[in-house]
């Protein structure tokens, strides 16, 4: 079985599982048999896609059906596209769906099961739909699947629809994406006019061929990376990601580390060629990643929320992949994409675990864990570790790549930035391991109604997820950082970009510093966390009204809005409606005055026919003669 | 005397009925002056018959002459039943057309 035909088993297996789902109803209502059928489909999915990856041999397999006819040739194919990009990726979707699936059998355990099946089938489409992003061979499947990734993220974070603040954040997350994904579809539709194809291997080959024309691709890889800076939750469009920690948590480790914020990441690694033309673009794309890092690294600082620290994290390392992209170094960037996913799905089931067991999400509910949950404190720190960019952890290689391709791209800009969020990055995150697992607990955290029972570490469905994560982003730690990074191939041209001897030190020491300063802070007690805190006073204040951007929307749009409704309001009531008001008026009163003239009385219309029939002999007279 | 002091005649006799229509508020007024407006009809048309040497204008009025009566005797009934029902033959009270 080639590589080929094993993706699309991998991509067949959980959109079967959904199908049976939706349409089975009974099977869906039952709840936990509905979750191990969508397992089932994910695990088969999960080995498909392992063999696909180790056995692929270096030869592009596309499979592909004709869709949409045209005159001549079709005018779309779907189908799947197998090359060393999407098979390391189908990999980390897969593993990261099916370990997700495991876990939430264990954390939803107190759902009912109806609750709990609607939740599978919206898994399993979800994972589908990442997977036929990932294999898409042509741009218009792409999209669509990125609308089903988007539609699934709205599903799985309003799951608990009846809490307003779900549903508002499902909302939020589906029309800011939704705003990118326009973009998205125009850049999409121009580049059909201008190359006259969907391919992605027919584009790929007109720009080796330098067959594409330049002129307006600005335009259109701007467009492009609009769908991306939605989906990828880059400023100003990252507002919906803190908000969608409303879902369950395993749902938030699925859309931070495998699907959603991946897919915009992806695609511009997918499409990095065609942006390569585009020098002007990819300075904005890097200029934006770097800042939406460092604005995202300083509102982790403030949060109190567990999640919420994660969860600006994730838009912090997602600024540093685009950084990468942007600095012409895709590979890089996807390359943290993949280590990122295991970290981060790793840190977001840990906390998932915390919350479990604490039933709050706030970090002054917790400390001193790590006595309570062993386990869990050891598979989180090794999370934390590797986002901070460690050596012999995932994410040290992966972080390294990006800072390096970033100054090799002349980006001193960006590359301070970035150097800044090491730090902060650091910081934050030790301030919440420091928090949450070390220290005293507080006096209040034992008082919750479900006390009995929760307190050790987690039952083994969501203890094995977490260890394999835990063990995997060890194993790629310690092998990126001896070896190199075996996950993604480097292309030809782009290996040689040797970073400066100092930068490796350099990135290490600003992560220890962070650590550093955290432990001071918040485990040692010697700097006071809240003279810390009033030394950055004005922007600790903005950073906890979220830089006023949410605000800015909501007034801007609120605003905006309102200001427009009032006036297609006073046009229709007074435009519109007055037109029609005046011809009516005026029809009633010209009937009024001319029914005058019917008297009723024949000596009148004796009079008139009299007078009417003089005036034609007189006009008859003059006219005719 | 040629055709033209007929046809003045005629003219005549046809003002005189139109004014006495429009101006007379009794019904029978009204009718005396449409006969007299038909009766300058019938000047005209024997006088034209007269003078081109057509006799076809005088057979016209003679059955013009014919049906005016049976005009006055239906005018002369609609206006008695009138009188029965509004107990009136006045025409300006006769306005039930208006609009």
């Amino acid at each position: 079985m080639n590589s080929g035909l094993l993706t699309l088993v991998a991509l067949l297996a959980p959109v079967s599982a959904f199908l049976v789902l939706a349409v089975v109803a009974p099977l869906r209502r039952a709840g936990r048999p509905g979750a191990y059928f969508s397992i089932l489909g994910a695990a088969v999915s999960l080995g498909a896609a392992v063999t696909a990856w180790r056995t692929y041999d270096g030869a592009i397999t596309r499979l592909a059906w004709d869709w949409l006819p045209s005159e001549g040739r079709p005018l779309a194919t779907v189908g799947v596209l197998a090359d060393e990009t999407s098979t390391v990726m189908l990999v980390l979707v897969a593993l990261v769906a099916f370990l997700v699936q495991v876990y939430s059998l264990s954390y939803l355990s107190d759902e009912p099961p109806q609750g709990l099946g609607r939740y599978y089938t919206y898994q399993s489409l979800f994972a589908f739909s990442m997977m036929g992003l990932v294999l898409a061979p042509n741009l218009l499947q792409l999209f669509i699947c990125w609308e089903l990734v988007g539609l699934c993220s709205y599903l799985l974070i309003g799951y608990w629809y009846q809490k307003p603040e779900a549903a508002r954040a499902a909302v939020k997350a589906f029309w800011t994406t939704k705003a990118g994904d326009v973009g998205l579809l125009i850049g999409i539709v121009m580049l059909w006019k201008l190359a006259g194809t969907f391919d992605l291997g027919e584009l790929r080959a007109m720009v080796t061929a330098n067959q594409l024309p330049l002129a307006g691709l600005s335009i259109i890889t701007f467009c492009i990376y609009l769908g991306a800076m939605g989906k990828s939750a880059q400023f100003p469009l990252h507002v919906w990601l803190p908000d969608a920690m409303e879902g369950p948590t395993p749902v938030s480790a699925l859309i931070h580390a495998a699907t959603m914020v991946t897919a915009g990441v992806y695609l511009l690694h997918r499409t990095s060629w065609l942006f390569a033309l585009t020098p002007d673009v990819l300075v904005i794309v890097a200029w934006i990643g770097a800042f939406t890092a460092l604005l995202a690294a300083v509102l982790a600082c403030v949060q109190d929320d567990i999640k919420r620290v994660l969860a600006y994290s994730t838009v912090s390392q997602l600024g540093y992949m685009m950084a990468a992209i942007g600095a012409g170094f895709s590979t890089a960037g996807f390359f943290h994409l993949l280590t990122h996913g295991l970290f981060k799905a790793l840190l977001f089931l840990g906390a998932g675990a915390v919350i479990h067991a604490v039933h709050s999400n706030d970090l002054s509910h917790m400390g001193g864990l790590a006595k309570r949950m062993p386990q869990t404190a050891t598979v989180f720190i090794i999370g934390t570790l590797s986002l901070a960019g460690i050596p012999l952890f995932a994410g040290f290689l992966s972080k390294e790549e990006i800072l390096g391709s970033v100054w090799e791209g002349g980006l001193v800009g960006p590359f301070a930035l970035l150097m800044l969020v090491a730090f902060l990055t650091a910081f934050y995150m030790f301030r919440v391991v420091f928090l949450a697992f070390f220290g005293a607990a507080p006096a209040h955290a034992h008082t919750g109604p479900h006390e009995s029972g929760h307190h050790g570490d987690p039952p083994a469905p969501m203890m094995l997820p977490l260890w394999t994560l835990a063990l995997l982003s060890l194993a790629v730690g310690v092998y990126s950082t001896f070896i190199g990074p075996g996950l993604v191939a480097v292309p030809e041209g782009a290996a040689e970009h040797a970073a400066p001897g100092w930068l490796t030190p350099a990135a290490v020491g600003v992560a220890l510093a962070g650590i550093g300063l955290a432990w001071l802070t918040y485990q040692r007690g010697t700097i006071n966390a809240a003279s810390l805190a009033s030394m950055f006073g004005p922007i600790r204040q903005a950073a906890l009204a979220k830089f006023w951007i949410d605000d800015l929307f909501e007034g801007v749009l609120a605003a905006g809005t309102l200001a427009f409704s009032r006036l297609v309001g006073w046009i229709d009531r007074y435009l519109v409606d007055g037109v029609l008001n005046v011809v009516s008026a005026w029809t009633v009163t010209t009937g009024d005055e001319m029914r005058s003239i019917q008297t009723g009385r024949a000596q009148d219309y004796v009079y008139g026919l009299a007078v009417g029939l003089l005036l034609l002999l007189v006009w008859a007279r003059w006219s005719l003669t | 005397m040629g055709l033209q002091a007929y046809l003045i005649l005629a003219a005549v006799v046809f003002g005189i009925g139109l004014f006495g229509v429009m101006t007379r508020r009794n019904t029978i007024g009204i009718l005396l002056g449409i006969e007299l407006m038909l009766n300058a009809v019938n000047i005209n048309l024997v006088a034209f018959a007269r003078f081109s040497g057509s006799e076809v204008g005088m057979i016209f009025t003679v059955f013009a002459i014919c049906i005016t009566v049976a005009e006055a005797a239906m005018g002369l009934a609609i206006v008695i039943l009138l009188f029965r029902i509004r107990r009136t033959v006045m025409a300006d009270h006769l306005d039930l057309l208006k609009g």
